[in-house]
């Protein structure tokens, strides 16, 4: 298990907040986002249960694999009827995380025999989002 | 030491008082400092003496060799002699340069946030961004150009938030296109075959047997620049 | 005619290289001639979107700055990753003085970004300053009714007021690829994602999306997918040699993906040297099973 290290449940909203620049009580959980997003049959939350656990203040959204397997597409966010831009609020998650010294990938890990095939853009971009 | 007012340096912390327009390296010997490890060659070329200091009343952080910076009044300093950075290990012949070797080898590159921290550390003055960045496009040739003057020293490798270990990438860079590009030099291969054959079997037999004054003596009396042709 | 300010991107000095040698040949063709721009920089992809985090946004402003020094009012990228990027960052830094001041104080050994250098797509150039006349009038080799399918994948359209075209329905890249002559194949899943930059950890996820995309265009007929991205056209190759060697695709029907500069290029009769093996296939079978004078 990576080092963990307590999350305020008030404090994780408001960083949220701050750091997405969005409103989480906009969102009325139509759904659209999840309807959306092409990912979620590899998310153990949907999208927007994502932004429910957040509105609610539950901490343990934090361990969701959800903005791991986000792939910043934003097909949520072009389909919100309210306007929320919840590849935003991943972002913000994973930045929670990341600035903790909590990444996701290792670049140790990646065969050369991969890094040899990918576009650098591959690399750029996954490095980007899923180590700090 | 001259009269004149000696300058007051802060090694890690403590004020010494040395006597003004030496190297750093020559003023912490001054100050009591023996060197084990962070010197070499004392003339700015092994990159092994790398130092990170302040001046009062400038907050920024400047980098220096310090066999080769002058010490300065209000230097605060610390050597930072080593970088703990593993190089990769490999083959060369049996790496293909048209490949994206660098990145296989080193896939920090790929985190670099073109910050340019690196460029700034370099006391050699080069440009250490663009050749990471060279490199992440596959630009050997450019990799190796921008990075000849490289001494590894390591102060941009210590500065990089992207934990690239710029230096030994580049030297990766610099092999693979030697091995690549560059014709393999005649005189060279020659002497190598003559030497093999053991055509300089005598002089080295001597010099073996020599004791180390006698080798001392020799090497102050080498010659250095091979006499003109002709000359006066 | 001022030449246009080229922002390559890593990929296409490697990877990608034929979407490079494409590009520069077919606009020197068609009288933009593309001029590198200096010292570029990896754009950074893909944007950062936390308020907070000036850092990511630095290699991006870096590359305004350098258009700025040369006095480039734009730069344009084929690589429709580094496009949305840049142009996510230059909405940002050119109106947000705040942010834009701090980043300048961190690059202080550059001059000041002042804002204003606007980020194109190399298709908003083809479509609002070229032109489909301009094109079609290039055309010297129509790709006689060879049906392509026009794969936008997400960063040329999404994020909404960043990209290039109506998200939900994009004309642009079908509009082009009518202009050369060929059937534009339409699927559901056009703007739909490849899995992206997820092929580095979670390869599996990344190649079932691309089938999918891969199997509606084989259904409806598609020759060839037209791609802007050189990490859709990995995406998609991948899953393509997957189902090859399981036997779930034949070669003679599995449709080839190539980039749209590619593809102008070989209906601008450019170079054969230009076009990938399996493209210049697809594009003679297509001739051949034309009938004359079409
Ligand atoms: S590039 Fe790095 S290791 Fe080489 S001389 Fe400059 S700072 Fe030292
Ligand atoms: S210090 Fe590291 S991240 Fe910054 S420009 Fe140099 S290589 Fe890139
Ligand atoms: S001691 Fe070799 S460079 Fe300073």
């Amino acid at each position: 298990m990576p080092r963990q290290r307590e999350v305020s449940t008030e404090r994780l909203r408001e960083r949220v907040e701050e750091m997405s620049g969005e409103k989480l009580f906009a969102c009325y959980q139509c759904g659209m986002c999840s309807a959306a997003c092409p990912l979620t049959e590899e998310m153990d939350r949907l999208p927007s249960q994502v932004i429910r656990a957040l509105q609610l203040g539950d901490p343990t959204v934090i361990e969701s694999n959800a903005m791991w397997v986000c792939a910043s597409c934003f097909a949520c966010e072009v389909r919100c009827p309210k306007g929320v831009d919840l590849a935003k609020l991943m972002e913000a998650l994973r930045q929670i995380r990341l600035r903790r010294s909590l990444d996701w990938i290792s670049l140790d890990e990646l065969p050369r025999e991969r890094i040899r095939e990918l576009p650098q853009i591959a690399l750029v971009a996954s490095l980007r989002k899923k180590a700090g | 030491m001259t009269d004149e007012k000696p300058t007051q340096i802060f090694i890690m912390g403590k004020a010494y008082d040395v006597p003004p327009g030496v190297t750093i390296m020559d003023a912490m010997e001054y100050a009591g400092y023996r060197f084990v490890r962070g010197a070499g060659c004392r003339s700015g070329f092994c990159g092994a003496c790398g130092t990170v200091y302040r001046k009062e009343g400038d907050y920024r952080f400047e980098f220096a060799l310090a066999c080769q910076e002058m010490v300065q009044d209000g230097m605060h300093l610390t050597q930072l002699p080593f970088t703990p950075a593993p190089r990769a290990a490999y083959e060369l012949p049996s790496l293909d340069s048209s490949e994206n070797v660098l990145l296989q080898y080193y896939p920090e590159i790929a985190r670099c946030v073109s910050c340019n921290t690196c460029t700034k550390a370099c006391p050699q003055d080069l440009e250490v961004m663009e050749y990471v960045q060279a490199a992440l496009r596959g630009d050997l040739a450019e990799v190796a150009a921008l990075s000849f003057d490289c001494i590894q020293c390591g102060l941009c490798a210590m500065r990089c938030p992207a934990d690239i270990k710029h230096y030994h990438m580049a030297q990766l860079a610099r092999r693979l296109l030697s091995v690549s590009a560059s014709p393999v030099p005649e005189h060279l291969t020659e002497r190598l075959k003559a030497m093999a054959s053991g055509a300089c079997g005598e002089e080295l037999d001597e010099l073996v047997g020599l004791d180390v004054d006698a080798l001392k003596e020799r090497y102050s009396a080498r010659e250095i620049e091979p006499a003109a042709e002709g000359a006066a | 005619m001022n030449a246009i300010t080229y922002f390559p991107g890593c990929s296409l000095k490697d990877s990608a290289a034929s979407f490079e040698r494409s590009t520069v040949a077919v606009m020197e063709r068609l009288g933009h001639p593309l001029e590198e721009l200096p010292r570029w920089t990896c754009c950074g992809t893909v944007a950062a979107l936390a308020t907070d985090d000036l850092m990511h946004l630095v290699a991006a402003v870096r590359n305004f700055e350098r258009a700025q020094k040369i006095e480039a009012e734009e730069i344009v990228a084929p690589c429709a990753m580094c496009f949305n990027t840049l142009r996510q960052v230059a909405m940002r830094v050119n109106v947000d003085v705040e942010a834009r001041d701090k980043i300048n104080a961190f690059m202080n050994e550059e001059e000041d970004y002042e804002g204003g250098v606007a980020v194109r797509h190399l298709l908003e150039i083809l479509r609002d300053r070229v032109g489909w006349d301009a094109i079609e009038e290039k055309v010297t080799e129509p790709l006689f009714d060879l049906p392509v399918s026009a794969y936008y994948g997400c960063t040329l359209v999404r994020p909404s007021g960043v990209g290039i075209d109506d998200p939900a329905a994009p004309a642009v890249l079908g509009d082009l690829l009518e202009a050369l002559g060929a059937t534009v194949v339409k699927t559901p899943f056009d703007t739909e994602c490849c899995g992206s930059y997820q092929v580095v950890d979670r390869r599996d996820l990344a190649v079932d999306r691309s089938l999918r995309i891969l199997r509606a265009a084989i259904t409806r007929g598609a020759a060839v997918i037209a791609t802007s991205c050189p990490l859709c056209q990995y995406n998609l190759e991948e899953a393509r040699r997957g189902a090859l060697a399981e036997g779930m695709l034949v070669e003679a029907t599995a449709p080839v993906v190539a980039y749209f500069t590619e593809l102008m290029a070989a209906a601008m009769g450019l170079d054969e040297e230009l076009l990938p093996a399996d493209l210049r296939a697809a594009v003679v079978r297509s001739r051949e099973t034309t009938p004359e004078g079409v």
